[in-house]
């Protein structure tokens, strides 16, 4: 294909781009062949996000199903999101970071109080201690969702593990200045994310860490593509989704 | 951590044998304890608790996780609500760890697990949806389904971030049991699932006792 590097029609090529603060919430709807770039601008950057499917919103990320059907307690690069219809939501076509979890959730007003102390509005305007669970409920207000909605996210760019016994540490500078990744649409997608601290991020002072973010025409997916050939149930998730999309217009 | 209860199933005021593929959806009141029995061995009870008084707040894998640091549930787990309130804590376990990672089955899910050709075998959701569909008075639906324990699995996340289905742990007679902190309405699916092994391809009834 021809066509200048500003091409949207391009593989590649960025449609978007902007940056968001630290302790604040956004969300978009991602199509279809379209994929979010995030880049954790200082390091030490967390993203609370949810996914669902604007055509059903009652179709939403999943994170057991996710990490049941690939046998994995971590997400990085290869894995796919799954919607708890088994379809895939997008796939982690790159990562710089190779550990992102989904089981800890989000921080609430009270143990931001608890923790860091508060920074109301009133006093800090926007650089208030904003926490993941009311950005989430407001971004879900959006679409006439709600408490009842918010199913257990992701918070990417943060990581924890698991010893033999079970008990969880949260491993601290997982993420660098500059480390992206980068999420491939495998079907349209509400996407909802804050940009507020990891519930059990051990840092002295409330973090407030910017996240950058592109949207890109993806690349096609191929026969020899890498999410779709990690495990055979990802390539089942695939064949889920073009079922769904059976008879929509071609994209590429 | 293994922990033995002193109560008799003979004083208890409830008692309901719930095959496997079927539901139970009862409430249990502030201060009595219930017992979810394993009465076969390696049986799967997949769990939901909500509050009776208003479903909106409802068991919560992640804030469960997180409040204990700890991925496995066990005697002196306290299972929080998505507001982050006590909603039960386990008093008695026999078994030892249960998973509350791993979610439930679901013919969708089955599709990506084991085979698209699946997608009809009889799965938890579906008793799910049918449990919610069935009790209207608790004015629940599709958007209550979240994500729930898995009792008597067993289910070992690796140093390295991988998460494995081990055989299971559990045995006949083996029980789990927890005192409700506030009226909770207990949803188990007692799973159908025939295409893993982690119940040797054969699921089978579970109990459910309640006492004052």
């Amino acid at each position: 294909m021809t066509g200048s590097l500003n091409d949207p029609a391009k593989s590649g090529s960025v449609l978007y781009e902007d940056t968001l603060p630290g302790a604040c919430h956004w969300s978009m709807r991602m199509r279809r062949g379209t994929s979010l770039e995030l880049t954790d601008v200082e390091g030490g950057a967390n993203i609370g996000m949810l996914l669902y499917n604007p055509e059903n919103l009652l179709e939403r990320y999943n994170a057991p199903d996710t990490l049941k059907c690939q046998h994995t307690f971590k997400l990085t690069r290869g894995n796919c999101l799954y919607s708890d219809m088994g379809r895939i939501f997008c796939s982690i076509v790159e990562d710089d970071v190779g550990w992102h979890e989904t089981v800890c959730g989000n921080t609430t007003r009270a143990m931001v109080q608890a923790k860091w102390g508060e920074k109301t509005y009133q006093d800090f305007r926007n650089d208030w201690s904003q926490n993941g669970s009311d950005s989430f409920l407001v971004e879900l207000a959006k679409y006439g969702l709600g408490k009842r909605d918010m199913a257990a996210n992701l918070n990417l760019f943060s990581a924890v593990s698991a010893d033999e016994q079970g008990k969880l540490r949260f491993i601290e500078n997982n993420s660098s200045a500059g480390d992206s990744i980068q999420l491939r649409f495998e079907m349209d997608t509400l996407v909802l994310l804050h940009t507020c601290p990891h519930p059990l991020n051990p840092a002295p002072e409330y973090p407030r860490k910017p996240v950058h973010y592109r949207i890109l025409r993806s690349y096609p997916v191929t026969e020899d593509d890498f999410c779709m050939n990690l495990r055979a149930e990802n390539r089942r998730g695939f064949m889920n989704n073009t079922i769904y999309h059976l008879g929509a217009c071609r994209h590429d | 951590m293994i922990k033995e209860s002193r109560l008799l199933a003979e004083d208890a005021r409830d008692r309901q044998i719930v095959p496997a593929g079927d539901y139970y959806m009862k409430v249990v009141s502030k201060g009595q304890t219930v017992r979810i029995l394993d009465l076969e061995g390696n049986q799967a009870a997949d769990t939901l608790f909500y509050n009776a008084k208003d479903p909106v707040e409802r068991y919560s894998a992640v804030d469960t996780i997180r409040e204990q640091g700890n991925v496995y549930l066990t005697t002196g787990t306290r299972l929080m609500s998505n507001e982050n309130n006590l909603m039960l804590e386990i008093v008695a376990d026999t078994c030892g760890r249960h998973d509350t990672l791993g979610g439930a089955c679901a013919t969708e899910s089955n599709t990506v697990r084991y085979a698209l050709e699946k997608k009809c075998m009889h799965a938890c959701r579906n008793s799910w949806m049918l449990a919610v569909a069935e009790h209207e008075e608790f004015g629940m639906s599709k958007r209550d389904i979240t994500h729930n324990i898995n009792f008597f699995m067993n289910v070992p996340v690796t140093a390295e971030g991988g998460l494995t289905f081990e055989d299971g742990i559990s045995a006949p007679g083996k029980y789990v049991e927890m005192r409700a902190a506030m009226d909770v309405i207990v949803l188990i699916s007692n799973c159908p699932q025939l295409n893993n092994p982690c119940n040797g391809y054969n699921p089978t009834p579970i109990e459910v006792l309640i006492w004052d």
